[in-house]
């Protein structure tokens, strides 16, 4: 494999739900320390998409290729490969029964297969790098939505993903608490984290983006950087999406 | 008065009879015991069966679950236990209720654990297969100890209802409490014996509605 090879490469990528077309052949390579961000109106798209990076989605044509492993070939360790590929959700989704430290540690243990001592080392440098190292006993409940959102992100973080897909991490928060996840994010990036992230926050897409992807109706309508999406799109559609995000 | 406490607590009558009803409760207990852990045990496994999505044996399950619910437990201890012999199968009396019993909690308990799996949002199955998590695995560590902490108020309800259902050893001869007390009554002419077996299904009984009550408590969390 050459330096130069994406970590993320979606060739022809098509799903259907029914007569539903929701994915007309998508074509993304996203490369390594890469960030991101795909956007669209509801509906376009983006979330299959995302779901189908990690096969919680199985796409009817198309692959997907993550660090050079095609993730549709029979022979692939699929849970293996959701190992590298980390992934957070809007909901959280974290297991309300566990504490912080052992949402993050039964991955490790079960699919990394470390011992517990080795598996609480890793999860309290995950949940340090997110800022809530003394977080980890609380349960979910006793967090807030940001707070939540962060173990979620830690929980991830701690299996050494080499992608990281965002699923609307913000869209839940309330305003207050959207900055706490969006600082987290944005160090992952700095770090050098390769992310893909479907996201309406623009503002936090011109600062972290390296590249902006907007999708409508199962296509990809165009990509660029933050600047040419956000400012002088030559799609109508595209101009129409974007300024509805400014109102 | 005198006569109300001749019938019901008659002295004479509960010292006579107290070893045969304490040797009825202990069989209750022992059948009791057997029902609650092979029902619920089979039960569960019913519903991992049916988390498989095997359509076959899904339709099988719920056949087995749809006729055990719908049949009262006495006609089917009747059956079992006067209609195997004919074909040649005589199975003891114990047996037989052990058998029908443990076979309708695990029906139940079977349509329990499975809405209960159901009722465990999608995402944390998403969570969980996300991070590489087997489909066993999420089952074990995620959605069944969530499964269980909220199906745990019907389960109790449940099972000690169909336990309380060993009572039906009396009409085919389980010395089951009871038994031990119908028969005494019908040799004495005296009711005590009935009220002995009822303050023996309160001693075995109360405990476990309490022990119920407990467990719902201990395993009760806030949901996110």
């Amino acid at each position: 494999m050459t330096a130069a090879s994406p970590i993320l490469d979606i060739q022809d990528l098509r799903k259907s739900y029914g007569a539903n077309e929701i994915l007309k052949g998508i074509d993304l390579a996203v490369h390594a320390q890469e960030t991101v961000f795909i956007i669209g109106p509801s509906g376009s798209g983006k979330s299959t998409l995302l779901r189908c990076c990690n096969r919680l989605e199985t796409p009817d044509a198309g692959t997907v290729t993550v660090d050079g492993v095609d993730l549709g070939d029979p022979r692939t360790d699929i849970n293996a490969m959701r190992r590298r590929i980390g992934m957070v959700f809007q909901s959280f989704n974290l297991y309300p029964h566990m504490k912080a430290m052992d949402n993050i540690t039964l991955a490790l243990r079960r699919v990394s297969k470390k011992s517990r001592a080795d598996a609480e080392v890793l999860a309290l440098a995950a949940l340090e790098r997110v800022g809530l190292a003394e977080k980890r006993n609380a349960y979910p409940a006793e967090l807030s939505g940001g707070q939540q959102q962060r173990i979620a992100i830690a929980r991830a973080l701690a299996l050494e993903p080499k992608v990281m897909l965002f699923d609307e991490p913000t869209s839940a928060l309330d305003p207050e608490l959207v900055g706490s996840v969006l600082a987290v994010m944005s160090d992952m990036a700095r770090a050098g984290m390769t992310m893909v992230v479907v996201s309406h926050e623009m503002r936090f897409a011109r600062d972290a983006a390296d590249r902006v992807v907007f999708m409508d109706h199962g296509v990809i309508v165009e990509q660029g950087s933050p600047g040419e999406i956000f400012g002088q799109s030559q799609h109508a559609r595209t101009r129409a999406f974007v300024s509805q995000l400014e109102r | 008065m005198e006569r109300f406490v001749d019938t019901f607590f008659n002295a004479s009558v509960i010292a006579s009879t107290w070893p045969k009803i304490l040797s009825g409760m202990l069989i209750t207990v022992e059948l009791a015991l057997s029902v609650v852990v092979t029902g619920l045990a089979f039960g569960l496994f019913l519903a991992l069966i049916r988390t498989a999505q095997i359509r076959l044996l899904n339709a099988a399950i719920v056949v087995f679950v749809d006729v055990l619910r719908a049949l009262p437990p006495l006609v089917m201890v009747l059956i079992i236990y006067f209609g195997l012999p004919n074909v040649g199968l005589t199975l003891p009396s114990f047996a037989v209720l052990w058998l029908v019993l443990a076979a309708v909690l695990a029906a139940f308990a079977e349509e329990i654990f499975w809405a209960g799996i159901l009722s465990v949002r999608r995402g944390q199955w998403d969570a969980a297969r996300s991070t590489g998590l087997t489909f066993p695995d999420t089952l074990a560590f995620v959605v069944l100890p969530q499964t269980i902490r909220m199906v745990l108020p019907p389960l109790v309800n449940r099972t000690i209802a169909i336990t309380k259902n060993t009572a039906l050893g009396t009409v085919i001869g389980v010395p089951e409490l009871l038994n031990q007390a119908t028969t005494a009554v019908s040799f004495l002419s005296n009711a005590t014996p009935l009220m002995l077996a009822a303050i023996g299904y309160l001693i075995i009984f109360v405990p476990v509605v309490l022990f119920g009550s407990w467990l719902e408590q201990r395993f009760a969390f806030r949901k996110a």
